[in-house]
């Protein structure tokens, strides 16, 4: 039988992690395909880190199965960890150790390691290769905690938020990391806060909030997750909810920090919503729809409706 | 983006393909590069070099030069008893309270978290720290000596006998140390607190086990106290290693009675080695 889910890096059915009553993981389902890159989503607390370390074999899960690189993360053998690179959400210190001795230590464990200048390069730390750990800034730390997780040229690459911290020139470097390794044909997995992150590096990505998988999709399927092909916004006008019927558009307060206070519509009519906009802009007055965009769903739109809808729901 | 129903069954048919990988490396290369990184991290950092291994020497220096006068019932010098009861205790030092603060340190920095997500064999990050261990604690017990026998009367054996004691005496005791600083980190919560909670067992043991004190002038109960740890044990073989035969005496039993020692030590390496075992943690809350 040869169907892609044998193949899958990761396959993941019904996770669940608990602590006492509360569920970090709730009944999570995730398959990731060979050689994508797949963002993983959501808010502080989501369950993000937890999912992460549970399929890297950092935590023990509660309840569902986990085949990762098909294994069983709870087998922990060597020749799966071979295979597996991890850069985890804490930045790690080597005290007195140089830039180059913590590689090369690591680089010895693996079978077939990234030569550690070639690596230290990739990274961009080539100048303070001879520097003691402890010299480096938070940023290039984050840097050689990426080095010291892809040291052994994994297939499959957990990235528990690499760029968090970073300033924008190494955050371009980091991302041009991955896709070094997704030339390679790897397959990562990687956590962020940052949407653009997301839509630059990643093939799918799953939003997640209190510990369940809202959406999941490649990043164009998830703007349009939200259900509708455009979103109309207007700021400063009266009485929208009472000209826009339900079957026309769906009205949510505009979550975005720069237009608080404004209505985001979402329909598949944005012509339609725009006249009777219009007609209620002329009746207040207005000779112009105040704050009026009309656009293309985005991740980022998609994203905020689902938390958003999540808090709701609590 | 539901794919077929079919799921994996992590068995070795369904697994994907595992590229052909070189051999993993040995237990002997991983060994190695713990090894020499622990030594490298050590002697890089003055506080530990300092704090480690000057705290025993800077304790011999004060102890040897107030405490005159022989021990009630012998020939021997104070000076000389106490030069064998700070070898012990400083043994004590680089294996049990440094490895315990090492680790707990290791355990916040990210180290331990990182070594346990890597392949390398779990056995080789003990292996590095027994090295370490054996490496500072013989540094440790070198200096002592030195200083012990130049400037407090200590009188090295002349003899194979007493040396080979030595041996396996530095060896058996290094290596119990070393596991109950393994076991110990269990109990500290996080780095900060690490030197708070390392330091009394040290402290109280050094009193009760014939460093400061001569053993045999403490009361009955604190002496079966003593008895109970590996400190106790390891003073008294030292003491047969640098005082004269004759100082059997006024030991337990008036005999130096080595194979307890032994027996004892041995016992504690077990013991702890089991507790190490159950109770050392590669992941979990303390482990960031």
């Amino acid at each position: 039988m040869t169907t892609i889910t044998d193949h899958l890096p990761i396959d993941v059915q019904g996770l669940r992690k608990t602590y006492g009553d509360f569920a970090a993981v709730d009944h999570l389902d995730l398959q990731v395909r060979p050689g994508e890159v797949f963002a993983l989503l959501g808010p502080n607390g989501a369950g993000k880190t937890t999912t992460v370390d549970m399929l890297c074999g950092v935590q023990r899960r509660t309840g569902g199965t986990v085949s990762v690189l098909g294994e069983d993360p709870h087998h922990d053998s060597r020749q799966w960890r071979n295979r597996l690179g991890v850069v985890p959400q804490n930045t790690g210190d080597y005290l007195n150790l140089t830039v180059r001795e913590v590689v090369e230590m690591f680089a010895t464990f693996y079978s077939d390691p990234i030569p550690t200048d070639e690596l230290i390069s990739m990274v961009g730390l080539t100048a303070k290769a001879g520097a003691k750990t402890n010299a480096l800034s938070g940023g290039q730390k984050r840097r050689l905690d990426v080095a010291v997780g892809v040291v052994g040229k994994p297939e499959l690459i957990f990235l528990d938020e690499p760029t968090t911290g970073l300033d924008p020139q190494a955050r371009r470097e980091a991302w041009d990391l991955v896709d070094y390794f997704r030339e390679l044909g790897a397959t990562t997995v990687l956590t962020t806060h940052y949407l653009d992150e997301a839509e630059t590096l990643a093939d799918r990505a799953g939003v997640i909030a209190a510990g369940r998988m809202l959406a999941i999709g490649t990043i164009d399927e998830l703007g349009r997750t939200a259900g509708y092909s455009a979103n109309v916004t207007v700021t400063d006008l009266e009485g929208v909810a009472g000209v826009i019927p339900s079957d026309l558009g769906v009205l949510e307060p505009d979550a975005r920090a720069d237009r608080r206070g404004g209505v985001l519509i979402g329909t598949d009519q944005p012509t339609a919503v725009v006249e009777r906009l219009t007609r209620l802009a002329r009746e207040q007055g207005f000779g112009e729809i105040p704050g009026l965009t009309v656009s293309r769903p985005t991740l980022e739109d998609t994203y905020l409706r689902l938390i958003q809808r999540e808090d709701a729901q609590r | 983006m539901t794919m077929t129903s079919s799921r994996p069954t992590t068995t070795a048919s369904s697994a994907p393909p595992a590229p052909a990988h070189r051999p993993l490396p040995g237990l002997w290369r991983t060994s190695l590069a713990r090894s020499v990184s622990e030594l490298r991290v050590f002697f890089r950092n003055p506080q530990s070099v300092v704090f480690t291994l000057a705290l025993p020497v800077i304790l011999l220096m004060i102890f040897g030069s107030i405490f005159s006068g022989k021990i009630e019932g012998t020939d021997t010098d104070f000076k000389q008893y106490f030069v064998a009861g700070i070898v012990a205790a400083g043994i004590m030092s680089t294996a049990f309270t440094g490895l315990a603060i090492n680790v707990a340190l290791e355990r916040e920095m990210g180290l331990i978290r990182r070594l346990a997500g890597s392949p390398m064999p779990k056995a080789s990050y003990f292996v590095g720290k027994v090295v370490l261990v054996l490496v500072t604690s013989l540094l440790e017990a070198l200096i002592l000596i030195a200083l012990g026998t130049a400037l407090f009367g200590l009188d090295l054996p002349s003899d194979a006998d007493h040396w080979i004691a030595f041996g396996w005496i530095f060896v058996l005791g290094t290596a119990a140390c070393a596991l109950s600083g393994l076991a110990y980190t269990a109990l500290i919560p996080s780095a900060n607190s690490a030197a708070a909670i390392v330091t009394p067992p040290f402290l109280v043991l050094q009193f009760i086990s014939g460093v400061f004190f001569p053993f045999n002038q403490l009361p009955e109960w604190m002496q079966t106290t003593a008895g109970i740890f590996p400190l106790k044990w390891m003073t008294q073989g030292l003491r047969y290693v640098f005082l004269p035969d004759g100082f059997s005496a006024v030991e337990p039993g008036g005999v130096w009675n080595l194979p307890l020692i032994a027996m004892a030590l041995g016992f504690w390496v077990l013991l702890a080695g089991f507790l190490t075992a159950i109770t050392f943690k590669w992941r979990g809350p303390k482990v960031r």
